[in-house]
């Protein structure tokens, strides 16, 4: 074998001779520089968590505060006076079902039962949609399950025109809303009834008239789009606010650090949501940096309120979003809030979580389960019982199951109930311009000739 | 024009820009300028001198250093009913906010059924000429033109800057708006060697004070001949028509204005006339926008040809800097251009 060296400057066997500025040092120099002492190889860390399949799970060392111990700042305080709170973690339901401690929201009896509800209809609509896409009727779901806290709690906070730039699993917020289930159903069967005209992958729907903006596809986009919105809404003088949500594994997006700075710089009336439920598809939390930190920590860099919550509490969701609301109304500007949660189930219908995490985990979670625990507290106020639960429940499957039968009149995917082809070029630009009516017109006379 | 001009000025491209957000932020409360340095300081440019201070901040404002933020806030200002301006400093930095544009703005209308719309005329200066290097001289057109959703219009003139910008703002379609920053003091004809000049006594300079509007969607025909259409836009539209003139080809110049969507008929009409079609821009070659053009002449006008489409083009490298005039589709290219497609 010849000279291996590759640097092409020396011939085997030939003395190379040190060339000043040539990068060669004497040893003194080589001590100086670092070089030639006996130091450790570096290592690169590589997130991995705790649990795979197969390995039992154990949470008992997670740091879980007992309720009701989190202080509660003033909705005015310097995000400089609460940094705590970005570690710490508000509960409000104890162990036996009290709201205890100063975020105690004292809500109303009909309130309770109204979120409790809420709740349980986007368990049970869940339930019946991942169903539809195993029997074929549609091609993609995803579960929001063990987080309807996060999204129902919030709304019932937020006034209903309050703007919300949600992510895919915050259907929580529409239903609370009372979005007419039939129309999110048509949008999931992409048939003639979808608003969207079946433009959308199942569940990224879009509804103006409940305040709920678009969902996007691509991770985070609306973050610095709810910024903006609440910027506009600030410089116009209006009384409305923004709230948006992603998940953990999305705040490494370079859209989260955008819309932080926007909101921190023009103090805008935002509520800034991230959802942490452990999971991004495959990837624990430990890839978007929890290893290192909280999700609310990051508000501090930013100089903004961070508040870290019990997200399977609906009473922490509620005062939290109250507070965070109270704060922009007032012009306190933005407020991040870190709902620390789990996903139960899989990312969605594409996804199978026994390859990456262990079955054990969920079961495990600390933070329980957030429809029994707020069922657990309206138990314990007297204002509720299992037989009426059970009744709910019996009557929500009912609701949902007969939704799902309207909606299937107007089509599911594949079936040919959809909106007319010519349709797929309108609403690209506000007037279609010549190349898009000349390709209209191409698809229409190919598939004249086809005899279609 | 769908207004009776005022009184008529002579501007330079810059001020006709200042101009026609001077006017359409009078007119219409909704309109917001963003950006960079836009603010307080009136733009690296100077193309938003003077607005804050006339409409107050709330209307004008600087700021933080993200693209992806500048877009992303803009396209929530649009959804709630704002029509903004944003500023991206240099085209060459359009590209963080790349996802912002394409995945969001472009898609917003067709995604939700018209529910939100996304408003906004996104400006940024473009192209070489000044020796910027490789990040202050890119034509990034063609990446826009890619993506179906938003308009892409270049002014080549201080007349058709403030009327397709007007047009551009009322629009509600996003539209970019590249503008020719090598032209913004004065017409360039590719003679780097001669001294600069000013827009005075160019026909182009003379503008309208109040509202007008070139329409989107529309050509120019800056001369008409008979032997020869040169489709161009921007910087490219002023080299072109001096080196028509220096050599006294009787060549039809068809100044663009809008890339999407084209004037096709004015296209169609030039080269079934002339039979010949040269295409000229800065932007790189390859899947840069000559080729769409090259292949609609192709398939529009191809018992017509009397010779291959030719394209003039910045080459398939990164801009460089110390040898931007080999590189810039200058005179010394476009007339062995010309020579070889009338030799056809
Ligand atoms: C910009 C972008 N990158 C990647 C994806 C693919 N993707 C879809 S969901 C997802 C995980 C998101 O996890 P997280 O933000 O934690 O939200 P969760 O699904 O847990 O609610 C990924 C990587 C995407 N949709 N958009």
């Amino acid at each position: 074998m010849g000279d291996r060296s590759g640097s092409g400057a020396g011939k085997a066997g030939e003395e190379r001779v040190p060339q000043a500025g040539r990068g060669h040092l004497d040893a003194s120099e080589r001590e100086l520089a670092g070089q030639g002492r006996n130091l450790p190889p570096l290592q690169l860390h590589v997130p991995e968590p705790r649990y795979r399949p197969g390995d039992a799970a154990d949470f008992s060392d997670l740091e879980i505060p007992a309720a009701g111990t989190a202080p509660r700042p003033d909705e005015a305080a310097d995000p400089g006076t609460m940094r705590d709170m970005a570690y710490g973690l508000v509960r409000v339901l104890d162990d036996e079902g009290q709201a205890v401690g100063p975020w105690d929201p004292k809500l109303p009896a009909k309130t309770l039962i109204r979120m409790l509800r809420a709740m349980a209809l986007t368990r049970a609509f869940d339930a019946r949609m991942f169903r539809a896409q195993r029997q074929g009727k549609t091609s993609f779901y995803m579960k929001s399950t063990g987080e309807e806290a996060v999204s129902i709690a919030a709304a019932a906070a937020l006034a209903s025109d309050d703007m919300c730039f949600p992510s895919y699993r915050q259907q929580g917020v529409l239903i609370a809303r009372g979005w007419p289930l039939i129309d999110m159903m048509n949008q999931i069967y992409s048939n003639k009834g979808d608003r969207l005209k079946g433009r959308q992958l199942p569940i990224m729907y879009s509804a103006r008239e409940a305040s709920f903006f678009s969902i996007s596809g691509n991770l985070a986009t609306q973050y610095p789009q709810a910024v903006g919105w609440a910027m506009a809404s600030a410089a116009r003088g209006d009384t409305r606010i923004a709230a948006t949500w992603c998940g953990e594994g999305s705040t490494a997006e370079g859209d989260f650090h955008s819309a932080c700075t926007f909101a921190s710089v023009y103090r805008a009336p935002v509520i800034l949501n991230v959802v942490n439920n452990q999971w991004a598809i495959s990837s624990f939390s430990g890839f978007a940096g929890a290893e290192a930190t909280t999700f609310a920590a990051r508000a501090i860099g930013y100089g903004i309120a961070g508040l870290r919550i019990d997200g399977n509490d609906a009473l922490a969701v509620y005062a939290a979003t109250r507070w965070a609301a109270d704060r922009a109304r007032a012009n306190g500007g933005p407020t991040l809030i870190e709902h620390f949660t789990y996903r139960a189930e899989g990312h969605s219908t594409s996804d199978d979580p026994s390859a990456y995490r262990s079955a054990d985990e969920g079961s495990h979670w600390p933070l329980g389960d957030p429809i029994a625990r707020l069922k657990q507290h309206c138990i314990a106020l007297g204002i509720w019982d299992e037989e009426r639960q059970a009744a709910m429940d019996k009557e929500l499957a009912e609701q949902v199951r007969d939704a799902a039968r309207e909606a299937e009149k107007n089509g599911i995917l594949g079936h040919g109930l959809h909106h007319p082809m010519e349709s797929m070029f309108e609403d690209v630009f506000e007037e279609m311009p010549w190349h898009l009516r000349e390709q209209q017109q191409q698809m229409l006379d190919e598939a004249k000739a086809a005899g279609l | 024009m769908t207004e009776a001009a005022t009184e008529t000025r002579q501007m330079s491209m810059i001020q006709a820009i200042n101009s026609a957000l001077d006017v359409m932020m009078e007119r219409d409360p909704e309109v917001v300028v963003m950006g960079e340095d836009v603010g307080f300081f009136g733009g690296v440019f100077r193309a938003t001198a003077g607005l804050q201070k006339k409409y107050g901040k709330n209307r004008v404002f600087d700021t933080p250093i993200t693209e992806i933020g500048i877009i992303g806030v803009a396209i929530g200002m649009g959804a709630y009913g704002l029509r903004p301006v944003p500023e991206i400093q240099f085209a060459d930095y359009i590209y963080p906010a790349l996802d912002q544009l394409v995945s969001e703005a472009a898609r917003l209308r067709y995604r939700s059924a018209g529910e939100f719309i996304s408003p906004m005329t996104v400006r940024s200066p473009f192209g070489g000429g000044i020796f910027g290097g490789q990040t202050h001289s890119q034509s990034p057109e063609g990446i826009f033109t890619h993506v179906s959703g938003v308009k892409t219009v270049i002014p080549s003139t201080p007349y058709d800057a403030k009327g397709l910008l007007i047009a551009a703002i009322e629009d509600n379609d996003p539209v970019i708006f590249f503008e020719p920053k090598r032209i913004y003091n004065g017409p360039f004809d590719g003679h780097y060697d001669r001294p600069s000049k000013s827009w005075a006594g160019h026909p182009g300079a003379m503008v309208p004070e109040g509202y007008y509007r070139v329409p989107l969607g529309r050509a120019r025909t800056v001369r008409a001949g008979e032997a020869l259409t040169i489709l161009c836009y921007g910087t490219m539209e002023h080299v072109v028509e001096s080196m028509v003139i220096e050599m006294g080809v009787d060549a039809e110049i068809i100044d663009l204005r809008t890339l999407v969507p084209l004037d096709i008929e004015a296209v169609e009409r030039s080269v079934k006339k002339t039979g010949r079609c040269m295409i000229v821009h800065e932007a790189t070659r390859t899947s840069g926008y000559g080729a769409e053009l090259s292949a609609l002449v192709q398939e529009r006008c191809f018992y017509h040809l009397e010779a291959p489409v030719e394209r003039v083009t910045g080459f398939d490298t990164p801009y460089p800097h110390s040898l931007e005039w080999a590189y810039f589709p200058g005179p010394v290219r476009i007339r062995e251009a010309i020579n070889k497609i009338m030799r056809e």
